[in-house]
């Protein structure tokens, strides 16, 4: 069964604003994620993990016909917390999934206590169901 | 990308790596040493043609790649701990034996050791179709759509966890073998059953799961002729499969079985399948993938819908629920029930499993419901249970054929 794991995170307030983080907890935090993800693609889980920029610059892109497309800010301004990055693993069971993204959710913030960051558990759709 | 190709290569490969295995007893290396030997096969037997004997062949070079590997292991060892190891294995390789026997007992033991149950469903299957079924590794990724590196990483995963639990080369205990069984048609199944799955939804995967399950299956078979079980997973195998050119339409869409076109099923299958139902139903005990078995058999036999002869169905599915306690039977049990004795027979049977927390949010409960409720002509009530049942399947093919069925509820 594959998921894609979301990292949802507030917008830089409290324990989030990273930039204020000593080197150490930084450093700790990227070893920590660094670890997880290795430990995903030994065991044949991890079928891809990517971080995103952060949202400042991102945009939303729709269009009903209109040529160029309307380009904008779109929520983001209102919005208190954004994705700031996936995993999408194959696992043998919606629990294994729950016990990654808890795992993940333990990532160290300042004081290398565990941040609690909100991650979205999604079931990704496939092919026919598995019944014969 | 690489491919082992020929189908003589990978029936021979299960033997040719049991006999590796049993001669220097490192399962993990040998299995690497086999894929090389294959390749290298399929590379030069084209330009050369077959060598007289081509399973001696192919243990003689695997054999050949293990003891350069052990050399170069060693020698690395020497030079990096200054201590001298034990001399090299001898190279020259002595004939492999050549009964029969020995080499059908190999590949048992070896279906046995791929399936053993300290491994992890995923990992199983993935060994057992590079090791039995000699796929490579790119060609299970594919078919899995997972990244290559994922699956190697699956694979050699499963070697150091048979190599850690220390799993011997050997048949299990007879008081295990039936348990042990157990495992190996549940991994055969489940194989089967992702190739059900991936060929409506991803076109153009290389491998065909379906037609490997049913190779895995044919040759477990072929070693344990007397068991029923085994029979009957081949038998059930076949009779569903045989029904896959009219199971989805032009555009991928599910056909349901009511509505599909009887004439575009494989008759050779079906014809296959009943055979074996029949004969292993006079040879004893009957397990549930007989039951399943005969149950697809009933639905093959009938030439149009109205032919299938549901009673039968209702008491296959009745002894399949005594046998185990699995919610899911007990709704296809519901399906026939509602098929005999009218939708509301089916729909009082659901109310039980509405309590059941194993399948109480599963969207099959509710395609049911929506369906029964249709043909019982409360529409109204059956529309939530087809949005409910389109909301909470995580597949696209099924999801879509609710939404249709919904849509065209809604516009009558």
């Amino acid at each position: 069964m594959k998921f894609m794991l979301m990292m949802h995170a507030p917008r830089g307030t409290g324990d989030y604003k990273i930039n204020a983080w000593k080197p150490e907890e930084f450093r700790a935090h990227i070893q920590f994620m660094k670890d997880l993800n290795k430990g995903l693609r030994d065991a044949g889980e991890l079928l891809s993990a990517e971080g995103l920029a952060p949202p400042g610059q991102a945009r939303i892109v729709r269009s009903q016909g209109d040529d160029p497309p309307e380009v904008s800010d779109g929520p983001f301004a209102e919005s208190k917390e954004f994705l700031v990055g996936y995993w999408i693993v194959d696992v043998e069971s919606a629990e294994r999934a729950y016990a990654i993204a808890g795992k993940a959710s333990t990532a160290p913030g300042p004081g290398g206590k565990p941040l609690g960051i909100k991650i979205e558990v999604r079931q990704v759709m496939s092919g026919p169901p598995d019944s014969l | 990308m690489k491919t082992t190709g020929e189908p003589l290569l990978r029936e021979l490969a299960p033997a040719v790596l049991g006999a590796v295995v049993r001669r220097y007893g490192d399962f993990g290396a040998a299995e690497d040493a086999v894929q090389e030997a294959l390749l290298a096969a399929a590379l030069k037997w084209p330009r050369t043609g077959l060598p007289d004997d081509p399973r001696a062949w192919l243990i003689h070079v695997a054999a050949r790649r293990l003891t350069d590997q052990i050399r170069s292991e060693s020698a690395r060892r020497r030079r990096e701990t200054k201590v001298a190891l034990e001399a090299p294995p001898d190279e020259n390789v002595v004939a492999p034996p050549d009964e029969a026997a020995v080499e059908e007992d190999d590949s048992l033991v070896l279906l046995f050791m791929c399936c053993h149950p300290t491994l992890t469903r995923p990992s199983a299957i993935a060994l057992t179709l590079r090791a039995v079924g000699g796929l490579t590794t790119a060609e299970i990724a594919s078919a899995f759509l997972v990244p290559e590196a994922t699956m190697a990483q699956r694979i050699s995963r499963a070697k150091q966890s048979i190599k850690s639990s220390g799993v011997g080369f050997v048949m299990p205990p007879p008081r295990e073998r039936s348990a042990r069984l157990g495992a190996v048609l549940h991994v055969l199944y489940l194989i089967f059953n992702e190739g059900y799955a991936t060929s409506a939804g991803a076109a153009h995967v290389r491998v065909d799961l379906s037609v490997e399950a049913i190779r895995l299956a044919r040759a477990a078979h072929a070693l344990l002729p007397d068991s029923g079980e085994v029979s009957g997973l081949l038998a059930l195998m076949l009779l569903t499969d045989a029904r896959r050119a009219a199971r989805t339409g032009p555009h991928g869409e599910i056909v349901p079985l009511d509505e599909q076109d009887r004439s575009l099923w494989d008759t050779e299958a079906i014809a296959e399948g009943v055979q074996l139902v029949a004969d292993a139903s006079t040879r004893g005990a009957i397990g549930s993938y007989l039951l399943q078995a005969a149950i697809a058999s009933v639905h093959d036999e009938a030439p149009r819908v109205e032919d299938t002869d549901w009673p039968r169905i209702v008491a296959l599915y009745g002894a399949l629920i005594h046998m185990s306690d699995n919610p899911m039977l007990a709704l296809n049990h519901a399906v026939a029930v509602a098929m005999v004795e009218g939708p509301a027979a089916g729909l009082a049977l659901l109310e039980k499993l509405d309590r059941d927390p194993r399948i109480k949010d599963h969207y099959r409960l509710d395609a049911v419901r929506a369906h029964l409720l249709e043909r019982s002509g409360q529409v109204a009530a059956a529309l939530p249970c087809y949005e409910a049942a389109a909301e909470k399947t995580a597949s696209i093919p099924e999801r879509n054929y609710l939404l249709l069925k919904l849509a065209r509820l809604r516009a009558s």
